[in-house]
């Protein structure tokens, strides 16, 4: 412990001094000796993982605020979770002012880093891979912020998520940013959260690029006001490998940005291109509910100007040659439900192309449309957009630099 | 940097407590152990036990067991509660867990094998302290002598009493309050009137050591005797035990919206019809929870019958599968759909 060490030489200083480095190596008992680290780490210390391989036979924890676990890079200092025995996920965070950043974690069983009633949280060049590529017996997230206020997701891959590669659940104030989601279910999802900002994130070869979704019979539901802005949505055409049963397992193959439920959704200044069903989709939850507090339908969804092509040629749709056929060989790009409150539903720019599946009522099936090309409202302001900040500013300071 | 000094005078204090156990057994408890802002780095420091190989406790630490216990691979678990002199538990209402002074401690020690073959394997404590509860693992050596501090937990090869050679997880320090977690302190879960004998109860009471026996007190069925009891209670029973301790408000699954508790009555937040949130693969291409009349297409049985981390639930403390649990589960269920 050069805790004291420390403190006695350096009694003139500052009260950050006092923060103490724990380092670990890989090899032997590795297990052990991340896992006393982790808990024995005093607020704003720093837990330092060297370059290697972490083999590991269980899941770790971190329950100590105000602590920064940093590796060598998110290729040089990874957590092989490949024979992992036991644990729900592979590293749980359940302490506010946490740090993590520059380590990958490899094949964990279940989730990959999942940070659970976890304030103040920084995501900073985290990988997170299923080595194996897209595979039913992945493990569900790969990264998995949930229950949580103020969360920054910078710098982030993650590959071969059974279900979301990135998944916001029921959070508030959170920014998803300059990070690559590949060939997972669901690229990135934000769903039953309030106030997030996707940016500048690569979404590719995943069933779906980037959903907004908000369930019934959550403790936390009210999902909104999110932006979804300057991503790349780009080749989301790999086959939809999520067990059955999951709500993402029903997410079509080639899907762009995807939104249900929710209220205020904005989707402007997106590159989206090749995604075989369609660049962008918007749909009322389907499922019989019974949950006073749930609003199925999406409410004051916002597409601004961006750039769709090549989307919607191969449809994962009933009846698919016959729409394409009547599009004229590809469907235009914004496809709907056709299912709003009033007429609060989608706003779509004037030049972008879409079309209704003419829906009457929630849950009906393919086979039940009656498309026609859009007709809908184009956007009136989205000054509202002004607010969502996403997360606080101090967050990303402390990745500055 | 006061964490890490008082860590370093655990270690001064886990020498003299080998010492002394050595030089002769303890009579009484040691209080300072239980109380002061130290993690003891063996068992014997705390003077819990006259005698450790027998598991025989000194005056004022009273054995207990529950009705429905919790499903640990079998493991035959010994139940000690340790309240201070002139110390009284408060036994608030029948679905909350005894209230226990600070200075109170809880015991559990996980052994297998039967008679000579007994083997202790971990014990995990619960310390009152003034700033709330703290929960340690400690592991048993080989000679049986004493148990030392495992805040990282470990493994340990065995074999259950079904006959199954497993790896056996001991919990680290942060693994115990994922299950002990309750709004980000770490709570007793066990002792609750509901889940205790109206005679064990009684005999609290008489000791002093309790104010009142509850009016709700031993309502959880007796799981050693699973037939007498009805299909519901012994499944409820089983789930509050053994499942809501995370899922429920407050705790760890907290977020999946699920419910287990016994005093929960709303059907979809026991998972009734309710579809899954973040179950992944542990959804086993199922729907629903529970699906009444149907247990094999429900998740919730689903993930009691799988070993595989990832799917298995509960995520700690569980290697094998519980056939008992299993059967009583799928009785409820199929007394659902009738």
């Amino acid at each position: 412990m050069t805790r004291l060490l420390i403190a006695v030489s350096a009694l003139a200083m500052a009260a950050p001094a006092w923060a103490e480095t724990l380092a670990v190596e890989a090899g032997e008992g590795a297990q052990e000796r991340l896992q006393e680290a982790l808990i024995l780490a005093a607020p704003g210390d720093e837990v330092v993982l060297a370059a290697g391989r972490f083999v590991l036979t269980d899941g770790i924890s971190l329950d100590v605020d105000n602590v920064t676990v940093r590796g060598a890079g998110m290729d040089a200092t990874i957590l092989d979770f490949t024979t992992q025995a036991g644990a729900g996920e592979g590293f749980l965070i359940t302490s506010d002012g946490v740090t993590v950043r520059d380590f990958a974690l490899e094949n964990p069983k279940g989730d990959g880093v999942k940070s659970k009633g976890a304030d103040d949280i920084v995501y900073h060049r985290i990988r997170v891979t299923w080595t194996g590529g897209p595979d039913a017996g992945n493990g569900a997230y790969g990264v998995y912020p949930v229950e949580s206020s103020n969360i920054l997701i910078d710098g982030v891959q993650v590959s071969g998520a059974s279900d979301a590669g990135i998944y916001v659940g029921q959070s508030t104030n959170i920014t998803v940013r300059n990070s690559i989601a590949e060939a997972n279910v669901a690229g990135i999802e934000i769903e039953n959260s309030r106030n997030a900002l996707v940016e500048g994130n690569v979404t590719t070869r995943n069933t779906g690029g980037i959903l907004v979704f908000d369930l019934p019979n959550l403790p936390v539901m009210g999902g909104g006001n999110v932006v979804i802005r300057r991503n790349l949505v780009v080749d989301n055409d790999t086959a939809n490998f999520a067990p059955p049963g999951n709500i993402v397992a029903s997410v079509r193959r080639g899907s762009g940005i995807l939104v249900m439920a929710n209220e205020n959704v904005l989707i402007e200044d997106n590159f989206v291109t090749d995604n075989p069903t369609a660049g962008a989709m918007v749909v009322t939850y389907s499922q019989p509910f019974e949950d006073e507090r749930y609003n199925p339908y999406a409410r004051n969804v916002v597409i601004g100007q961006n750039v769709f092509s090549r989307n919607g040629d191969d449809p994962q749709l009933a009846g698919a040659d016959m729409l394409l056929a009547a599009f004229g060989g590809t469907l235009p790009p914004v496809m709907w439900d056709g299912l709003q409150q009033g007429d609060t539903g989608l706003k779509v720019a004037a030049d972008t192309g879409g079309w209704s599946l003419g829906y009457t009522q929630p849950g009906q099936t393919d086979a039940e449309a009656d498309p026609s090309p859009l007709s809908v409202l184009q956007p009136n302001g989205t000054a509202w957009a002004e607010t969502v900040t996403g997360a606080s500013s101090e967050l990303a300071e402390r990745i500055a630099g | 940097m006061i964490h890490h000094v008082a860590f370093l005078g655990a270690a001064a204090l886990a020498l003299s407590g080998v010492i002394a156990a050595k030089s002769a057994a303890p009579v009484q408890v040691n209080d300072a152990a239980v109380v002061s802002d130290t993690l003891p780095r063996a068992l014997s420091e705390f003077g819990f036990f006259s005698d450790f190989a027998e598991h025989n406790p000194v005056e004022g630490v009273v054995p207990y067991s529950l009705n429905t216990p919790l499903f640990s691979d079998g493991a035959d678990k010994l139940r000690f509660v340790y309240i201070p002199d002139g110390g009284t538990a408060v036994a608030r209402n029948d679905n909350e867990v005894l209230q226990f002074p600070v200075g109170s401690a809880l015991i559990k020690t996980f052994a297998f094998g039967e008679g000579e073959n007994r083997r202790l394997i971990e014990t995990r404590v619960l310390l009152h302290r003034a700033d709330g509860w703290l929960a340690l693992p400690y592991r048993w050596n080989g000679e049986q002598t004493e148990a030392t501090l495992a805040l990282a937990g470990g493994r340990t090869a065995l074999t259950t009493p079904t006959g199954e050679s497993i790896s056996y997880r001991i919990p680290n320090k942060n693994q115990c309050k994922e299950c002990h977690g309750l709004e980000g302190e770490v709570v007793p879960i066990g002792p609750k009137a509901r889940n205790l004998s109206h005679d064990w109860l009684n005999g609290f009471v008489k000791r002093g050591l309790l104010d009142a026996v509850p009016a709700n007190a031993d309502r959880m069925p007796d799981w050693s005797a699973p037939s007498t009891a009805g299909a519901e209670a012994a499944a409820r029973a089983y789930l509050d035990v053994n499942c809501a301790h995370c899922h429920r408000p407050g705790a760890t699954a907290s977020n999946s919206g699920l419910d287990l508790r016994w005093e929960q009555d709303d059907p979809v937040k026991l998972g009734i019809m309710k579809r899954p949130v973040a179950a992944g693969r542990g959804s086993g291409g199922h729907d629903f929870d529970i699906l009444p009349g149907k247990p094999r297409k429900s998740i919730l049985l689903h993930r009691m019958k799988s070993t595989d981390p990832g799917v298995a639930m509960p995520e700690l403390g569980r290697a094998t599968i519980d056939p008992e649990g299993i059967a009583a589960i799928e009785r409820w269920i199929v007394e659902l759909g009738m």
